[in-house]
């Protein structure tokens, strides 16, 4: 809990709600008649709207990027390190909006919701939403919000192919892209954990095949290992090894499996405490929708051609001990991006967090996001009001 | 701008496609940008350099040109350019030969170690010298090739590339008569202009 909010957050924020009643057609063939989002947002739009920056959440995230809801709050959102007045997404420039995705389960429309036409929680029946259906809703919360043209669209991970997306899709819409531990499409490593995780939450015999809640129940042995597999996935070896080593409970083996190492007891706890705040069918959603993103699918796998449509200019970041999403994996967007002729710069930060490297306040880091969102922010047409 | 930089500046045609190899804090490229037009990205591994591109808007990737530029297609550019950094790389045969593949041109400048003061340094004193332009000790010096104007050529020659064009000048950067005339001896920097 903080005693007294710090003089660079956001400070206490509540969020919003927007309902839409037109319907998404979505990539999965089905289509949502309704649904609403539910959105954060820190500094003031200027008078031409010119300010507004999109912050897109990786797969566990969610609207609530910055700021605190209440007093009583033990933690910050989740992108607070980046986000705030003198930050590197200075809100004192920029108009920043932070949304949960559609699927997401946490105040936007997804399997935990209600369908409006059963009166029914949707549930295992919710459709498979995708980085582009994602991107189309957010667009509408940009018309809503009177945005025509965000100043830049951030994003880490599973964030970053949502920006990747927007510069494709909606070409005019941004001036810039940031995109940071990222990928152009998910290599087969990365799709066989992602099966291992939903399969660990399917095998869950309290998984009801998706309709846990009507059953009365939650498949947290399931979720928890999930979570177990992707927080390993996220981590480096040198950074579980400098936190955990083989630091052990018991002075000596137990020869038994309880817990016996402190990593052991760690990934627990963190599956575990994933359980309460995630849901299961949201966690399914969110994998398939990072395994089924591949723009350059569009053109027959030329990503340079798929990205010859975009029009803001990019920045990339990524880090070193990140083994998810390699640098490599990085430099494939930037040399796409280099063969269709659009600006872009590369940074590679020498991080020891690994894939998590991107929600961390490493200062080479801020200080490449502030230079690069400063140039953006000095070239608005009208200050900020 | 430093004078070496004004006179690639001439060499080079508007609204090109241009690669500059460590390209330090991008003072030629943001040149080429405002008033050639070109279409340009640099290469740098300085975490200074790489923030003050970003700053001024050049787009600059952090690469390290040692580990290879296999991620550039072949004549993928018009122009690779090279200032002051190519003694400071592996292998410059090698290098030569890789931004010749990518690019159509190069432009390479570096310092010339044949230079008669060079010379008479290490003949009198018999330690290596360090000058304004090779401001380092031996021992911590990010220069690890020493070359002449004259060595670069006879690689030029060895290899078949065409030198396009040369340009040698002084300390100031200025040129002069008898730098032209005798570049190997009274150039302190070296300027080839070079194709296949």
């Amino acid at each position: 809990m903080p005693d007294v909010i710090p003089a660079d957050s956001v400070g206490i924020v509540t969020p919003q709600i927007a309902q839409f009643d037109t319907p998404l057609a979505l990539s999965c063939g089905q289509s949502l008649s309704s649904y609403q989002l539910i959105y954060e947002t820190y500094g003031t739009l200027n008078q031409d709207a010119s300010n507004a920056v999109l912050i897109c959440h990786a797969l566990s995230g969610d609207h609530h990027a910055a700021g605190y809801h209440a007093m009583s709050d033990s933690k910050p959102g989740w992108w607070d390190s980046a986000i705030g007045p003198g930050k590197a997404i200075d809100t004192n420039k920029f108009f920043v909006i932070s949304l949960n995705n559609l699927g997401g389960c946490c105040g936007s429309t997804g399997p935990t919701s209600i369908n409006p036409e059963t009166g029914q929680r949707w549930e295992a029946s919710f459709p498979i939403v995708t980085v582009e259906d994602w991107v189309e809703s957010q667009a509408r919360l940009a018309d809503l919000l009177g945005i025509q043209t965000f100043a830049a669209i951030v994003g880490g991970s599973l964030g970053g192919m949502q920006v990747l997306e927007w510069s494709i899709r909606f070409p005019t819409r941004l001036k810039s892209a940031v995109i940071v531990a990222s990928a152009p499409k998910l290599s087969t490593q990365n799709i066989a954990f992602n099966e291992v995780a939903r399969q660990s939450i399917r095998r869950d015999p309290d998984f009801f095949d998706g309709n846990y809640i009507e059953n009365n129940s939650v498949p947290t042995n399931g979720l928890g290992l999930a979570r177990m597999l992707g927080h390993i996935t996220y981590l480096s070896d040198d950074a579980m090894g400098a936190k955990f080593g083989r630091q052990r409970r018991h002075d000596s083996y137990q020869y038994n499996y309880g817990i016996e190492f402190e990593v052991e007891s760690y990934l627990r706890y963190q599956g575990e405490a994933f359980t309460k705040r995630f849901d299961a069918n949201t966690y399914m959603l969110m994998t398939k929708a990072l395994d089924y993103f591949d723009p350059a699918s569009q053109t027959n796998g030329d990503l340079s051609a798929v990205l010859s449509r975009a029009q803001c200019e990019f920045l990339l970041v990524s880090f070193t001990t990140d083994w998810r999403f390699a640098p490599e994996r990085s430099e494939e967007i930037v040399n796409a991006l280099v063969k269709a002729g659009k600006p872009v710069s590369y940074a590679k930060i020498e991080a020891t967090e690994g894939h998590d490297a991107f929600l961390f306040p490493i200062p080479r880091y801020m200080a490449v996001l502030n230079t690069f969102l400063t140039r953006v922010a000095n070239s608005l047409t009208t200050e900020v009001k | 701008m430093r004078s070496d930089l004004e006179m690639i500046d001439e060499w080079v045609q508007p609204n090109i496609r241009v690669l500059d190899l460590a390209c330090g804090p991008g003072e030629l490229l943001h040149h080429l940008i405002q008033n050639k037009q070109v279409n340009g990205y640099g290469l740098e591994i300085g975490h200074e350099d790489l923030n003050t591109c970003i700053e001024k808007g050049i787009p600059v990737l952090e690469q390290n040109i040692d580990e290879g530029l296999q991620n550039f297609g072949d004549q993928s550019f018009d122009l690779v350019l090279m200032t002051h950094a190519l003694q400071q790389f592996r292998r410059p045969d090698l290098l030569i030969d890789e931004m010749l593949r990518i690019g159509k041109e190069c432009i390479i400048t570096f310092p010339n170690f044949g230079h008669w003061r060079s010379r008479l340094h290490l003949a009198l004193k018999g330690r290596m010298p360090v000058s304004d332009f090779l401001p380092y000790n031996w021992y911590d010096t990010p220069n690890i090739h020493f070359f002449t104007f004259q060595d670069f050529e006879r690689l030029c020659r060895e290899k078949n590339i065409k030198v396009l064009r040369w340009a040698a000048v002084d300390g100031q950067l200025k040129d002069h008569w008898w730098i032209r005339s005798m570049p190997n001896l009274f150039s302190e920097t070296a300027i080839f202009h070079i194709s296949r």
